[in-house]
């Protein structure tokens, strides 16, 4: 089984090869026609722009909805954003990833028709924000839920107000114990967002399955995007292992075998 | 033809060996027929009406059709008292390398005879020429391919029509989004709820989609073929023996003259399961193909 990674050099029209194969990525030089490397590069970052926007708004409404369900119910207020956040993680996590997507895109917008006008990009990483954000937010209810009971009373005792006890005691601490889950769900919706291509937005998994049709090269075609998949994967758990690493405070959450080795 | 001739020839002796041993007929796919008493037949799950399910993994369609008549014919040719069909689905993805690696016998769907598939399978004898539409909306005004120009295009994912619009766009310099569904029903749904302007295809999977349709008269298909392509039975590579015998069957059906009644049961009249009519006119193309039987690939047609 010969492999031929010379594909990617040719051009996206008539499959001739391309006079700037690697400097056009790199902004040097470009292209007339573009070239299967370029729409690669081009597929990553709606990947990486879809994944990005869909975290950045799961993280959001996760830690939200997750503190939400961690109220005491002494108040009516708090009675009702504690049925408000149940039913968001029920809804959001008992329906399959590919439903709400078609439900955001096609469904939705035959309702609210001004929704007919937002690209497709955006209502993806909507569906895929709010789907993850109800995986997040039962972490952080976890979260929250393993820190003793003593440290919510200790605030009360304080005089710290509800929202003060959560600001200043609680999910500082929640939130440090929850980062390795939120390091899988992250990497989790970046392979997740492939359900992009199926309201055509031109991603990774839509180049694959466009690409490989065209070029005849299945093989080196779906190699290239895994490999692209699994750094963009890799990278994020990286970024998160800093992020967990530097919010370390000694003492508090001790986890990791070298925080133990301080004391 | 002298060459095609001496093909049957040897094949026909081959079988008259084969009577008394097995060692003499070289044809992996016959000889599997021959010992298993089966075959297994790729056909798609909704390629109306070229092949496609009618429920209870029942399959038909008008390459289905054509090819049970190929396959009567092999059985008859091999002496067979009984041949028992296996249907086998498969998808745009996966119908190839089923091909390659012996899991389908014959595929008979929808698959364009070109080059680059020539590397890793053989096609039989053409039977149906595709010429790539434009479907619009019954009160569009796009007429040609140049009134695209600033509107949205849909394709599916996974087919030479998406390379074909982008080629059009370069040629033409002409402006327009592309938006893909993942299959032709997604695609054919962007057009319906306006979230295409225009959806660019086989003309057979156009005319399926619209007679399927709520209302199919909300639904036209206009402009000049964009591209003409011969969409040919799948058979296994280097095995010309198969090849030659199923191209014996395809050339004994032209004669008997049962062309125009098949694309008249497939295309023009009510079919099942639902009784639709998929009301798409024999082009000069196709008709040219059975004048003229020939297995030449998608390339030599841009060619003439």
């Amino acid at each position: 089984m010969a492999l031929d990674f010379g594909i990617f050099c040719k051009n996206t029209l008539d499959g001739g090869v391309v006079d700037h194969c690697f400097s056009s990525i790199l902004g040097l030089a470009g292209n007339s026609d573009p070239s299967y490397l370029d729409w690669l590069i081009s597929a990553w970052g709606w990947t990486l722009l879809v994944s990005g926007l869909g975290l950045a708004i799961a993280i959001v409404l996760g830690i939200l909805m997750g503190a939400l369900r961690t109220l005491p119910d002494t108040k009516v207020v708090y009675q009702w954003l504690l049925w408000f956040s149940t039913c968001w993680v029920e809804l959001f996590r008992n329906i399959p990833i590919i439903v709400q997507v078609f439900l955001w895109y096609y469904v939705i917008p035959a309702f609210i028709p001004p929704l007919k006008a937002v690209p497709s990009f955006w209502l993806v990483s909507m569906a895929l924000g709010f789907f993850t954000s109800a995986r997040i937010a039962e972490q952080v209810r976890a979260g929250i839920g393993s820190i003793p009971s003593g440290q919510r009373a200790a605030a009360t005792a304080l005089g710290l107000t509800t929202l003060q006890t959560y600001r200043y005691v609680i999910l500082p601490i929640a939130l440090r114990i929850v980062i390795p889950p939120l390091t899988s769900e992250s990497m989790n919706l970046i392979k997740n967002s492939s359900v992009a291509f199926a309201v055509s937005v031109p991603e990774l998994t839509l180049f694959a399955m466009q690409a490989q049709e065209e070029t005849s090269h299945g093989i080196e075609v779906y190699l290239a995007v895994t490999a692209l998949y699994a750094l963009s994967a890799f990278f994020v758990n990286w970024v998160m292992t800093v992020i967990e690493k530097r919010s370390r405070i000694p003492g508090v959450v001790s986890m990791s075998p070298d925080a133990k080795l301080a004391h | 033809m002298f060459k095609r001739m001496n093909l049957i020839l040897v094949l026909v002796l081959g079988l008259i060996v084969f009577g008394s041993t097995s060692s003499i007929a070289s044809s992996l796919t016959l000889d599997k027929i021959k010992s298993s008493g089966a075959v297994t037949m790729g056909v798609r799950e909704s390629s109306i009406p070229m092949s496609y399910t009618t429920g209870d993994s029942r399959f038909d369609g008008y390459h289905v059709e054509i090819c049970r008549m190929i396959l009567g014919d092999i059985k008859d040719k091999l002496g067979m008292s009984t041949l028992r069909i296996n249907y086998q689905p498969v998808t745009s993805q996966n119908r190839v390398p089923l091909v390659q690696n012996g899991t389908v016998d014959i595929e008979c769907g929808t698959t364009t005879n070109n080059a680059a598939r020539g590397k890793d399978v053989g096609f039989a004898d053409t039977l149906y020429v595709e010429e790539v539409r434009i479907a619009v909306k019954a009160n569009s005004n796009i007429k040609s391919i140049e009134d695209l120009n600033g509107k949205k295009v849909a394709s599916t994912t996974g087919t030479t029509s998406v390379q074909l619009i982008r080629k059009n766009k370069k040629a033409k310099d002409i402006q327009f989004e592309e938006v893909y569904g993942k299959d032709h029903a997604d695609s054919f749904l962007l057009l319906e709820t306006g979230r295409a302007d225009a959806f660019v295809m086989d003309g057979s999977i156009l005319a399926g989609n619209i007679a399927n349709a709520k209302n199919p008269k909300d639904f036209k298909i206009v402009g000049e073929p964009l591209s003409v392509e011969p969409i040919a039975i799948m058979l296994p590579k280097n095995d010309p023996e198969f090849k030659a015998a199923v191209d014996a069957a395809i050339a004994k059906i032209v004669k008997n003259g049962n062309m125009p009644k098949l694309w008249n049961k497939w295309f023009l009249s009510p079919i099942p399961p639902k009784g639709i009519v998929v009301g798409l006119e024999l082009s000069p193309a196709t008709k040219n193909a059975w004048a003229h039987l020939n297995d030449k690939p998608a390339e030599d047609y841009v060619a003439k």
